[in-house]
């Protein structure tokens, strides 16, 4: 007997929580796969649904968010299966979830360890506190598939930003089940976005867009000095991180620091 | 308002009263008449010269350097030179020994410096010797603890320094500016090349003396003067491992765009439109004093001025009305009187900028108001302003102005005010004045500046990290986190650049 033929979907992007088709109809194959292929104006479409979902991600209490992302975890481990064989195995996905596990915990910490009281010469009250910077746009590795894309975005969502992340370029199917994972997740839509397609072609626009606050350009080749100039338009903070890295000042690279002077008095 | 205090303020101020002239000794300061570039604990003479004037007369103070690319690399090479051969390697308790006489002499100086800085920038004597001169002495005393003390500010990190730091300041608070960058760039190990800003250069040339007083060693400071194109080499420098820049985000974004690809560190702190945002329960009198402050200060050359007052509507008029009779009392001329409350405008090109800014509120509609008073024919001067009727979209409400130019918005609730005042690209300061501490802390988590004041505005401190968001620049100065930027660590950076 011939075997079954399977049926075969094409991958669609993930934004505001939803999966929408390229709106330039484009895909590209990838691991034997149709997977859309973005265009500028799906990256537009991506950071202002970022925008509008940041300030409640934000707004949550670090304890939330905390919870938030530990249940992302949970959500992951239990798709294990599905993950080891779109990623480069088991081990990568274990260390995947244990990274989230590790950066979850983080969430009602940061303030504590980055933040500071000041001991300001006059009747203020001065204190130091580390706030998210807004969107974060991320360009991904190319490998590992599923640990590269986690280790980027995780931090920048630890501290409370909003992402929009461009997928690896050459093993785009493990991207494509963390947003199966996300979308059933308690991260609210639109807090994280994940575009499939040709980096170079999304990657400058991410970059000069005048509403992204910071450019993580990890997965940039080649052309990054290009990119980082465009940056400057609106002064981004621009990180160059490592793939596989687990820190606090990874999530600290993310982060402003606001100081504030409260008055003291009777 | 009691019925007492409405008439108290209703009564003119008496037109022709006036302070008697109290001016501090010009001859504090002895001037050489030239300058050359301050390389390897040594004066270089410099292959080209330009005047350096007093804005508040026009009157020619020195020939100073301006500095060729080859004269910058000489810095740069004499500060690897110290970086490699000594300054890094010298135990952390004696460099800091360094910093602690540095302070204590600028202390002993303070009179001297603080007479130079407002014969060469234009800002009142008061503000020089009450504001600059303390705080940049604080600055470099505050530094000096951290130098031996750097694993606990980062423990396990390895904090080890970066080079050589080139660093570029401004023109408003040239002497503070210079404290801002030296003291945290020792302090974590590094040496450095600063260029001051091309008008104000004598006081960091006469910092060179307190450096040779110090003993510090040769080559880990170095002075450069100079435009922009000696900025422009310091920043291409390849022997250069970190910029720090202060000054306008058009340079700012230009800096950014030359280092990019060349993973040099990069820190910069750059404009601001801050928001000064008054509600109906807030001291008024108070406030209104802090609004002065938070504009008029410096003659409004203050990156994180206040320059946008957001009154709440039911108090407009009273706060209006106290701030224009307030101005009336502001007196504006020679820096070096003790009574000066304003200043003379830094430079021509500085005072173009505001008249041209100035011309363009008037003609998009906004009402100026300007109090009566008598500037100086010699110098550059501005008398201090505020416009009413003014819409967000107005340039004046959005472009940094840079001078004693004020511009009064209103809003209904705190969602409002939160709305406008982050509405701009920067996001350097802000300030809240309520009496309702609940609201203060609320307002703070809302606003995108990276110093909030309360009930206060313009308040500086070394302990206390500052910088902004957005278009406004990256990096903190002040406090434990202001060494960041001069250190390298183990397992990546904490915060931008």
């Amino acid at each position: 007997m011939a075997e079954r033929l399977p049926v075969k979907k094409t991958y669609k992007l993930f934004i505001g929580g939803a999966f929408p088709r390229s709106e330039s109809g484009r895909t590209y194959e990838a691991e034997g796969q149709n997977v859309g292929r973005a265009s500028r104006k799906d990256a537009r479409d991506a950071v202002r649904v970022a925008r509008a979902a940041w300030p409640k991600w934000a707004g949550m209490t670090a304890y939330n968010r905390g919870q938030v992302l530990y249940r992302l975890a949970e959500m992951i481990e239990s798709r294990s299966a599905e993950f080891a064989e779109l990623s480069t195995g088991r081990d990568e996905v274990e260390r995947t979830v244990d990274r989230i596990v590790w950066y979850a915990g983080w969430a009602d910490k940061l303030a504590q360890v980055l933040g500071s009281s000041n001991p300001v010469a006059g009747p203020y009250f001065n204190f130091t506190v580390p706030e998210p910077t807004g969107v974060v746009a991320i360009l991904a590795p190319d490998e590992p598939p599923l640990l590269g894309l986690v280790s980027r975005v995780v931090p920048a969502l630890t501290g409370g930003n909003a992402v929009v992340a461009v997928a690896s370029e050459t093993h785009p199917l493990a991207a494509i089940e963390l947003a199966e994972a996300l979308a059933t997740s308690d991260v609210p839509g639109g807090v994280v976005n994940l575009l499939t397609g040709h980096r170079k072609e999304l990657a400058p626009w991410l970059a000069s867009h005048m509403d992204v606050n910071a450019l993580d350009i990890t997965g940039a080749e080649g052309a990054s000095a290009e990119l980082e100039r465009a940056a400057a338009d609106n002064v981004k903070r621009v990180v160059r991180g490592d793939p596989d890295s687990q820190s606090p000042w990874e999530i600290a690279s993310f982060l402003e620091l606001k100081t504030v002077w409260h008055p003291v008095g009777q | 308002m009691t019925e007492l205090e409405r008439k108290q303020d209703r009564t003119p101020v008496p037109k022709e009263w006036a302070y008697a002239p109290a001016p501090e000794s010009r001859d504090l300061v002895t001037l050489d008449d030239r300058y050359g570039h301050y390389v390897g604990g040594t004066w270089l003479e410099p292959s080209e010269t330009y005047t350096t004037i007093s804005p508040a007369t026009e009157e020619p103070l020195a020939e100073v350097g301006q500095a060729t690319p080859e004269e910058v690399e000489a810095a740069v090479a004499a500060a690897r030179d110290a970086f490699e051969n000594g300054w890094s390697g010298i135990s952390t308790a004696e460099r800091a020994k360094y910093l602690f006489r540095i302070a204590r002499i600028l202390q002993e100086r303070a009179r001297e410096f603080a007479v130079l800085e407002s014969l060469n920038g234009g800002k009142p004597i008061k503000e020089s010797r009450d504001v600059d001169l303390p705080l940049a002495a604080a600055h470099f005393f505050y530094y000096a603890g951290w130098a031996d003390k750097l694993e606990y500010a980062f423990p396990n990190r390895r904090p080890r320094p970066v080079g050589v730091a080139g660093q570029i300041i401004p023109w408003n608070f040239p002497l503070l500016m210079l404290s801002w960058k030296i003291a945290p760039a020792l302090a974590a190990g590094n040496t450095v090349v600063l260029k001051p800003a091309e008008t104000t250069p004598l006081s960091a040339l006469l910092f060179a003396d307190v450096l040779r007083q110090a003993e510090l060693p040769p080559g880990v400071v170095n002075i450069v003067t100079g435009d922009g194109r000696a900025g422009a080499a310091l920043v291409k420098s390849e022997g250069v491992d970190k910029i720090a820049f202060t000054g306008s985000t058009e340079v700012g974004k230009a800096i950014q765009r030359e280092l990019a690809g060349t993973g040099r560190k990069l820190t910069l702190e750059l404009g601001g439109k801050a928001a000064n945002i008054i509600f109906d329960d807030a001291a008024l009198d108070q406030a209104v004093e802090g609004i002065v402050n938070g504009i008029y200060f410096n003659q409004g050359h203050v990156c994180c001025a206040g320059s946008r007052l957001l009154v709440q509507e039911s108090i407009y008029e009273p706060v209006v009305e106290k701030l224009k009779r307030r101005l009336t009392t502001l007196r504006v001329g020679d820096p070096l009187d003790k009574n000066t409350d304003v200043g003379a405008i830094n430079s021509e090109e500085q005072l173009e900028r505001i008249r041209e800014l100035v011309e363009s509120g008037e003609q998009e509609g906004a009402e100026i108001y300007q109090p009566p008073c008598r500037l100086p024919e010699k110098g550059y001067w501005f008398a201090p302003t505020v416009f009413t009727n003014v819409a967000q979209s107005y340039r004046i409400a959005q472009e940094e102005i840079f001078g004693p130019v004020l511009s009064v918005l209103t809003f209904r609730t705190p969602e409002e005010a939160v709305e406008k005042a982050n509405n701009t690209p920067y996001g350097l300061s802000a300030g809240v004045w309520t009496e309702k501490g609940s609201r203060i802390l609320w307002m703070a988590e809302r606003l995108r500046a990276g110093v909030v004041w309360a009930n206060t505005f313009n308040r500086f401190d070394p302990s206390s990290p500052f910088g902004g968001y957005k278009e406004s620049g990256f990096g903190r100065e002040g406090g434990r986190h202001g060494l960041e930027p001069y250190l390298n660590f183990d397992g990546g950076e904490s915060s931008g650049g």
